[in-house]
């Protein structure tokens, strides 16, 4: 039986750093210290795992070689003339590398999850700038902790105890010391346990946080309620937010999906760079997968942009409505998919999946996705943080090494090893052209 | 009824993501809708019968129950997944993002049609 | 691989050569003999010089708070694309390029080696991420220390050699190069959302001032052996009146130096050489500053020169940052870093107009203008803050030639021309002199022995220049040699061409330093227990996952650093 300690859980954007996985001949058999999302990982990673690497042929999917898979797969980007290469947030950054040379050399347009969740984040940031810190800014400092269309307690369930309003920290002992406020549209598990809880009606998260900046500044607001908040209730938040010693506001999709998307960042860095006015304020977005972060990382130290790149001039172009993947889609623009570590038949609206599902579709994933069952080659590959060793950045933007824990089965190649040998075939291919 | 839908995340979807996609776990959570009991009360539906929510781009067939989290008059929830993928807006309004929340829907008692399993709901037009 | 230049004018101020026609012997990497070649590649440099290949001290081009300088600036990459080509990868940029345009864009001015001057500790995988991505160049980066919470606590007790120890191990964990201090203290503070205004000020729950945290690692430094003096972002940064705390920061480790070493290197001199009471009444306090450095062997500097137009400013000094946020009104990310230091990043534009931008223009060339020993100063405009890397040449212009400052100055606002000294600075570097600043003296502050001249054995990074000194008037033909010096006729990296005439030709990996540090054995135990039982109180991370693997750098070149003897 061995113990490894200090293992990285490869699942949300928490990155917690004190798994200690137990595995006996070869198979993970306890985990301490993990949330349940993170047990769930661990303890059933090997069911729904693709097999063996496949391909369509007539109307089955059936199990071919690894060459002929690659082969294929290369084939088919080689060919196209506008591939989208989608997915990238729950692998290594080694592999993301890959993924941009690959889009580059294919003349495609690359993207990551953060497109269908915090995109609208980084559009705003690209904007407005972003005040910020690392997480344990917020465990040592913070007596104010603002969850803003997020609910950890669902999403991110250590988020709280390990860097927020449970932690201990250099300056605040816990709970005790720290206040919480919960703004969402329905009274959730977070709402419950707040000091807190401003219940906005859906899509007014711009015109309470607008309310707010108000109220901060003593401008009279002529309504009686803003998003369904009494006034009364949102001056009383503005002094509560004015009078901490160091506020810290986390923010989910509620803002970037509801109605006005990146304006509702807009409003809330705008609410948080004023509030810097009284006192220290900073903010976060809660991001989801394990290495989204990662992926806009390596994305913007390559291209200059964090998601949503073509490629198709050579040069990295970046315009979001145009060159994201759910618009490239919902317009029909591209004629082949690559999709790495993620599953957009599982989270794509409807119309973009049919133009996905209409090209040659290529899936790399471990596991047996909803994507990965229509797809025309799938290639079976290791999982990051378990069965190989892999990069990946926290939501706060600190960097990990994510660790190898057991042996991935026997032949089963890591995404960066897949992408390397697609990637040298596609030049070959290339080069013969 | 009309309705505004938000869809998110859920516990027993987060765990339906890492038993996969075709677990039981992942189709009895994704294809929930959380609402408020008086609202069920006006559609006349119990917890755990079926009821349809439809916008101009698609509809679905899901399994109301009472809302696990309150929930206002008004509001549904339904966790992330390809079901709600049926209705929300694709339109992305230039920042690359859909939907995902806050949208409009109709919401009526289902009587005859069943809540599809992932592999008819993907692929199917 | 073995290479003949032949027929350069060499510069090669650190042995001497002061623009000799001679032969440049190359093979394997170093510089050798001529006579130890057997079949060389000839390279006929007729009508140009030949410089060692340039050395950035300090230039921001890697790492979480670079990245998210790029974030910040899609507007500002659209100003230039590079496309792919067979060998080079595509890029964007401008004032953030992307780091494969980065290595390219320095290689194709002949620069070889850049240092990477601000990295947070605990992020600092990030940037040997980057500086992997970095393509050509030899690099290194230096860790913030000035604000970390073990270094407080050790110097405030008085711990000297645990605060050694712990630097050492600093160092080895995270592969940095040298000790970096950002506005010591203040930093900290504005965890808080506070500053410091002087150096003696106390940091507050830490009860320490920026003066002790200064002295205390000069003396870590010195302990160590570092090859690097400590390198200093002087508190009160951009503040009118500034000049006078950057005289106490040199003045309060004098007393440290050893040997007619260097015990502090000022960075970006110029955004800390501030007189005058505000804004209407700044002026220049470079004179000032500059005639202490001239009667003082212990302090080096690198120049932080301003060029007009429109850039990025980042940097560790959080309080800072802010402050120039509201003044003007441009968007702003800020980043602190959980017990170790922070970060701000904001666009700006200087303009020739603007009274302020104009004399801080004219503040980091009175300076290099007035220090009269070449060897003590570097040039840099702490990219990107005062400007580009892409724009030094229009530095090197303007200390070549008198000329081209003056048609500089005629454009300016008129009232800080008229309170400037330049006009009456009639100083014009010579190429040899250039040399220095660019290259020599870099290295040699930086401690790195094979850089910076073409002794035999030097590492064989050299530029080549279309310059010929012997018809060409630097005064006069200003505009020529700066081109010149824009797009090097060749740039050769470890013996290999990788540029001619400003495009590169092969792509190499360049390595990146870090130093090895050995510290003294009982204060390693100690620190070793400290960090076990304050590490996770303090951090969000385990401490077996703070330190970085070798396996990191793509080409790691450990430099071995030995404590001075009698201190082991």
């Amino acid at each position: 039986m061995d113990t490894v300690t200090g293992v990285v859980c490869p699942f949300c954007g928490c990155l917690c750093d004190d798994l200690e996985v137990t595995a006996e001949k070869g198979k993970i058999i306890g985990v301490k210290n993990g949330c349940a999302y993170s047990l769930t990982k661990y303890l059933n990673y090997q069911k729904e795992r693709l097999p063996a690497p496949m391909m369509r042929k007539g109307k089955e999917q059936v199990q071919v070689g690894l060459e002929e898979a690659v082969e294929r797969a290369a084939q088919i980007l080689a060919d196209a003339t506008y591939p989208v290469l989608y997915g990238w947030s729950s692998t290594s950054c080694e592999a993301q590398h890959l993924g941009i040379e690959l889009a580059e050399e294919v003349g495609g347009a690359i993207d990551n999850t953060s497109t269908v969740c915090h995109g609208p984040t980084v559009e705003a940031f690209q904007e407005l700038g972003h005040p910020s810190c690392t997480l344990g800014q917020v465990k040592n400092r913070a007596d104010l902790i603002i969850y803003w269309g997020s609910n950890p307690l669902q999403s991110h369930l250590r988020h709280m105890a390990r860097y927020t309003v449970g932690a201990e920290g250099k300056w605040r002992k816990g709970r005790d010391d720290r206040t919480l406020v919960v703004v969402d549209v329905r009274k959730t598990y977070t709402a419950r346990v707040a000091d807190y809880f401003i219940q906005v009606e859906p899509n007014g998260d711009f015109e309470l946080m607008s309310a707010l900046r108000m109220a901060l500044r003593h401008e009279e607001i002529e309504q009686d309620a803003v998003a369904g908040v009494p006034v009364e209730y949102i001056e009383e938040l503005a002094e509560v937010l004015r009078g901490c010693y160091f506020g810290a506001l986390f923010y989910g999709l509620g803002l970037t999906m509801s109605s006005g998307k990146n304006r509702n960042l807009d409003a809330a860095i705008s609410l948080v760079t004023d509030l810097n006015r009284w006192t220290k304020f900073v903010m976060m977005p809660m991001r989801g997968h394990f290495n989204v972060n990662g992926a806009n990382m390596v994305f913007l130290w390559q291209t200059g942009y964090p998601f949503a790149i073509d490629f198709s001039h050579g040069y990295p172009k970046y315009n979001p409505g145009v060159t994201s993947a759910v618009d490239i889609l919902n317009r029909n623009e591209s004629d082949a998919t690559l999709v790495v570590a993620s599953d957009p038949a599982a989270n794509f609206p409807r119309k973009a999946l049919d133009s996905l599902l209409g090209n040659p579709l290529i899936v790399v994933d471990p596991h047996r996705s909803a994507t990965a069952e229509k797809a025309d080659v799938v290639i079976p590959t290791s999982f990051v943080g378990i069965e190989c060793e892999g990069t990946a950045y926290r939501m706060d933007g600190v960097p990990l090494k994510l660790k190898k824990v057991v042996e991935p089965p026997p032949g089963c190649p890591s995404d960066e090893e897949i992408l390397r040998r697609i990637l040298k075939e596609v030049k070959r291919l290339k080069e013969g052209d | 009824m009309r309705a505004i839908l938000v869809t998110g995340r859920s516990l027993g979807q987060g765990l339906g993501l890492e038993l996969g996609k075709f677990s039981d776990t992942y189709f009895r959570s994704a294809t929930t809708c959380e609402m408020n009991p008086e609202d069920m009360g006006k559609l006349k539906v119990e917890a755990g019968e079926l009821v349809r929510i439809s916008t101009n781009h698609g509809s679905v067939t899901v399994r109301a129950i009472k809302a696990l989290e309150e929930l206002p008059q008004g509001i549904v929830f339904i966790p992330y997944g390809p079901w709600i993928n049926l209705v929300v807006r694709p339109e992305t309004h230039g920042t690359g993002m859909p939907s995902f929340k806050g949208i409009e829907v109709e919401v009526e008692a289902e009587k005859t049609r069943e809540a599809l399993r992932v592999k008819d709901v993907v692929g199917q037009g | 691989m073995e290479l003949l230049i032949k027929n350069a004018v060499v510069y090669d101020p650190s042995n001497g050569i002061d623009g000799e026609k001679m032969d440049l012997a190359v093979r394997n990497g170093k510089i050798v003999e001529p006579v130890e070649l057997n079949r060389a590649e000839v390279l006929d440099a007729s009508g140009m010089i030949a410089m060692p290949g340039g050395v950035d001290i300090h230039s921001h081009i890697a790492g979480p708070k670079v990245n998210k300088g790029r974030e910040l600036r899609p507007e500002d990459h659209l100003k230039h694309v590079e496309r792919k080509t067979r060998l080079k990868r595509s890029g964007v940029g401008y004032s953030v390029p992307t780091t494969f345009t980065t290595g390219y864009w320095y290689a194709g001015l002949g620069y070889t080696t850049v240092m990477e001057p601000a990295t947070a500790p605990l992020e600092t995988r990030h940037t040997h991420e980057e500086l992997n991505d970095t393509p050509i160049l030899d690099k290194a980066c230096f860790p913030l220390m000035g604000d970390n919470w073990f270094i407080m606590e050790y110097l405030k007790n008085g711990e000297i050699e645990k605060c050694a120890a712990y630097v050492a191990w600093l160092l080895r964990a995270v592969k940095g190069y040298a000790v970096k201090l950002v506005s010591p203290g203040s930093v900290e503070a504005w965890g808080w959302g506070g500053g410091l205004k002087n150096i003696d000020e106390v940091v507050p729950y830490f009860e320490i001032t920026p003066r002790e945290i200064i002295r205390g690692l000069c003396k870590v430094n010195d302990l160590l052996g570092l090859p690097s003096p400590i390198h200093v972002h002087c508190n009160d940064l951009g503040s009118p009146g500034n000049y006078k705390t950057t005289l106490e920061t040199m003045r309060c480790v004098e007393d440290l130096a050893k040997k007619g070493r260097p015990s502090i290197h000022i960075v970006h001199v110029q955004f800390n050489a501030y007189a005058g009471s505000g804004w209407g009444d700044l002026s220049s306090g470079a004179t000032k500053l500059a005639r202490y450095v001239n009667r003082h062997s212990h302090v080096t500097a690198d120049l932080g020169q301003v060029i007009f137009g429109d850039t990025t400013t980042m940097t560790a000094d959080g309080p800072w940052q802010y402050i120039l946020h509201n003044l003007s009104g441009n968007k702003w990310v800020n980043h602190d870093v959980e017990a170790e230091t922070g970060g701000g990043i904001v666009p700006y534009q200087y303009r020739r107009r603007n009274y302020v931008n104009a004399v801080q223009w004219t503040i980091g060339l009175e300076f290099a203008l007035q220090v009269k020993d070449p060897w003590k100063i570097c040039l840099t405009t702490d990219h990107p803050n005062g400007g580009p890397f892409i724009e030094y040449p229009r530095i090197m212009a303007w200390l070549l030639s008198h000329e081209a400052r003056d048609a500089a100055l005629k454009r300016i606002n008129k009232t800080a021309r008229r309170r400037s000294l330049l006009d009456s600075l009639d100083r014009e570097y010579s190429l040899s002199e250039l040399t220095v600043i660019t290259r020599a003296a870099p290295a040699r502050i930086l401690g790195l022995r094979d850089k910076g001249h073409l002794s035999v054995g030097a590492d064989a990074d050299i530029a080549l220049y279309r310059i010929d000194p012997s018809t060409i008037d630097l005064s006069k033909d200003y505009r020529r040699v700066r081109r010149a010096l824009r797009r090097a006729a060749y740039t050769i990296k470890e013996g290999e061409i990788v540029v001619k005439d400003g495009e590169v030709v092969r792509v190499p990996e360049g390595k990146t330093f870090w130093a090895d540090a050995e510290a003294p054995e009982e204060a390693q135990k100690d620190v070793g227990q400290d960090l076990r039982e304050r590490f996770e109180k303090y951090y969000t991370i385990r401490l077996e996952n703070y330190p970085i693997g070798e396996e990191y750098l793509r080409r790691p070149a450990p430099m071995e650093v030995k404590m001075e003897a009698g201190q082991a």
